[in-house]
């Protein structure tokens, strides 16, 4: 599949290559200008988890995540991708302290933005001190990094969704694009189903999971601030919009966020389904959101209006 | 220790402090003089949409009005695990906790974890480990991921998972394997008065600046993280 | 895990100009082939990684194949594997080979 792309014209490959099915490596490349990118610690370099061995697991030469520098239309940035196919794109020391090392770098330059293209379970189990640790590490780089006037912009559609400390990351970025593909959530269908048991949650209704956690539901609810459909042209087009639309990040962006977490618990936290929501919105049919296509629900979601862009 | 003990050993001058439902707010008297804001999680409660919108707004009306350093005391679950917080978004309610304590300690209120109990996962990251420096009690017992989880995720037996545990504190619970690893920065004495402790914290406090990985490669629990951080910036760094 | 290692010699040089490339992923059915140009032009050399144990006899068919018609001089491939089928091994070894010899970098 990727041998045949390459023989097709780049503008063409853009919009024809589906972002959650690509690669890291993929998503990289056709995102930024073509040719532009250039990795820190590349897979050559061989930096591997130390703590997989211990399991007997086998290891990836760029430990799930590729990070580096391009530039998009024309303007330099900083990019992280993280490859959900291996470990679930989970969160362990090295992948972790990749991103970190960036976050601090876009601080100290100040000027360029950082896109972080997530793809994750949350942290990796088998190295799980050492993961949680690195989204504390990256939640603090990042909002050091934010303070410091950097913009960095989450584009969410990978298949391993955005779980665990990847949801409160997330939460952390100066403004978030998703599709439908991508999920956002702390606790994922499955530990809430082992936790709490079938009745609370139900893993294996993938309309349940999808409505209560994915993108649509996500956008509607003000947690991300544009909808996009899923090929590398609309995530890199929605990239854009949003590094022209953020702002500097402050204490009125804090207050601005209570209020708005505040008022949903207010106006949704009896609601005992994302159906609920939606028509306690205004939404008419609100059940049928869910089969809405891309533009069908941009229009929608655009209608609505709700976004955090000034209270994140 | 109860938290009621902690409080009366820490705040020996008075406090005000309450526990509302697990939810920790107060403030009190500290040797110096100044008074210190005082939040948290107790009895093991879980942290969900509401607890976190709790604790963030203490923390925001303290940034208007108050000054002084900020302490959250922990003794929590996990990230409340339910179809309604995750329907409400509650990792951006636990973002904007940690969010909210962060920005704080940047502008002038330092932040103090103190881990007194339990603790894991998503509740860690948005109180305990959302702060300047984190501070554990003995007995305390963090877990990440607590190993029967670990067990049916792996498929390896507990029994297994415990003989690993011996040669790395990478992934097994507990308070000594995070401060190895540079999570936790100090294990105080609970024999010795906490007030004392406290006082000597504040005077030596550590600089705005976040050297976990740093000290966990000090002490041999965290042997890559801080090179490859500062191998990337540097790299990051050079396209300018 | 298991670690194969396979040295052959080769007619000769791999095309392109390109320093190293990488495919693949490390999932379960999948592998990652990370291919360098550090060897001289008659040699190539494989160093393997795999979570299925106990295949060598396969591995040493198919790497046979690959050499015999690829003739990757120069190349150093090393490969993560998390449990490949051959067809998918053979289908990444090719794709690291075709990568290389791209122009660029």
């Amino acid at each position: 599949m990727t041998a045949l792309l390459r023989h097709v014209a780049p503008a063409e490959r853009i919009s024809s290559t589906s972002f959650s099915e690509a690669s890291a490596r993929t998503r990289v490349e056709l995102l930024l200008d073509p040719g532009s990118f250039v990795e820190f610690i590349g897979p050559e370099k061989r930096e591997i988890s130390p703590h997989l061995r211990i399991f007997d697991l086998p290891e990836q030469f760029d430990d799930g995540i590729v990070v580096g520098h391009g530039r998009l239309d024309g303007s330099p940035v900083f990019i992280a991708a993280q490859e959900g196919r291996f470990m679930g794109g989970a969160f362990g020391e090295v992948h972790g302290a990749k991103l970190t090392g960036l976050l601090r770098a876009a601080r100290q330059i100040r000027s360029t933005p950082v896109l972080v293209l997530f793809d994750t379970g949350g942290v990796r189990l088998q190295e799980a001190n050492a993961g949680e640790l690195a989204i504390a590490e990256i939640m603090r780089a990042l909002m050091e990094a934010r303070t410091a006037g950097v913009k960095v912009i989450g584009l969410i559609g990978g298949r391993s969704g955005c779980y665990g400390g990847g949801g409160l990351i997330a939460g952390c970025c100066s403004a978030l694009a998703v599709s439908e593909p991508g999920r956002i959530a702390v606790s994922g269908p499955e530990v809430i189903e082992t936790n709490r048991g079938v009745e609370e949650f139900d893993s294996r209704d993938r309309a349940l999971v999808w409505r209560t956690m994915g993108g649509k539901h996500r956008r509607l609810l003000g947690a991300a601030d544009v909808f996009t459909d899923d090929t590398m042209q609309d995530f890199r087009e929605a990239a854009l919009d949003l590094l022209g639309l953020v702002g500097t990040f402050g204490l009125d962006k804090l207050k601005a966020e209570q209020m708005r977490l505040g008022d949903r618990l207010r106006r949704f936290g009896a609601c005992e389904d994302a159906v609920d929501i939606w028509t306690a919105d205004g939404i008419a049919h609100a059940e049928t959101v869910p089969e809405l296509s891309a533009d069908q629900f941009i229009a929608l979601a655009n209608r609505i209006g709700r976004t955090s862009r000034d209270a994140r | 220790m109860t938290l009621d003990n902690i409080l009366a050993s820490l705040f020996p001058d008075g406090h005000d402090v309450r526990n509302v439902n697990g939810v920790i707010f107060g403030s009190a008297m500290l040797r110096s003089g100044a008074r210190t804001l005082v939040i948290g999680v107790a009895d093991r409660t879980a942290v969900g949409v509401d607890e976190a919108i709790r604790l963030s707004g203490h923390v925001l009306d303290s940034l208007d009005q108050g000054s002084g350093p900020i302490l959250i005391l922990v003794d929590s679950d996990s990230q409340r695990m339910s179809k309604r917080d995750e329907l409400l978004g509650l990792n951006e309610f636990l973002s904007h906790l940690a969010k909210v304590l962060i920005y704080a300690d940047i502008n002038g209120r330092p932040t103090i974890g103190l881990l007194y109990g339990h603790s894991a996962a998503g509740a860690l990251l948005a109180t305990g480990l959302a702060t300047r420096v984190l501070v554990g009690l003995p007995g305390a017992d963090p877990a990440v991921m607590d190993l029967p989880s670990m067990a049916k995720v792996t498929k390896l037996s507990i029994e297994t998972l415990q003989e690993k545990a011996k040669s790395t504190p990478v992934f097994a619970p507990g308070l000594s394997n995070l401060a190895r690893m540079g999570a936790v920065h100090v294990v105080w004495n609970n024999a010795a008065p906490l007030a004392d402790q406290m006082e000597a914290l504040l005077a030596d406090m550590p600089a705005v600046h976040d050297r976990r990985d740093a000290l966990g490669k000090e002490r041999g629990g965290r042997l890559k993280a801080a090179d490859i951080a500062e191998r990337v910036r540097e790299l990051a760094l050079q396209t300018r | 895990m298991e670690d194969l290692s396979f040295q052959h010699r080769v007619r000769g040089r791999a095309g392109g100009s390109r320093q190293n490339a990488l495919v693949g992923v490390v999932a379960s059915g999948n592998l990652e082939v990370l291919v360098e140009r550090t060897l001289p032009d008659a040699e190539c050399r494989l160093e393997i990684k795999t979570a299925a144990v106990g295949f060598g006899e396969v591995w040493t068919a198919v790497i046979g194949d690959f050499v015999e018609r690829y003739s990757p001089g120069g190349l150093r491939f090393s490969i993560n594997d998390g449990g490949a089928r051959p067809d998918t091994v053979s289908l990444r070894l090719a794709q690291a080979v075709r990568l290389i010899e791209e122009d660029g970098q």
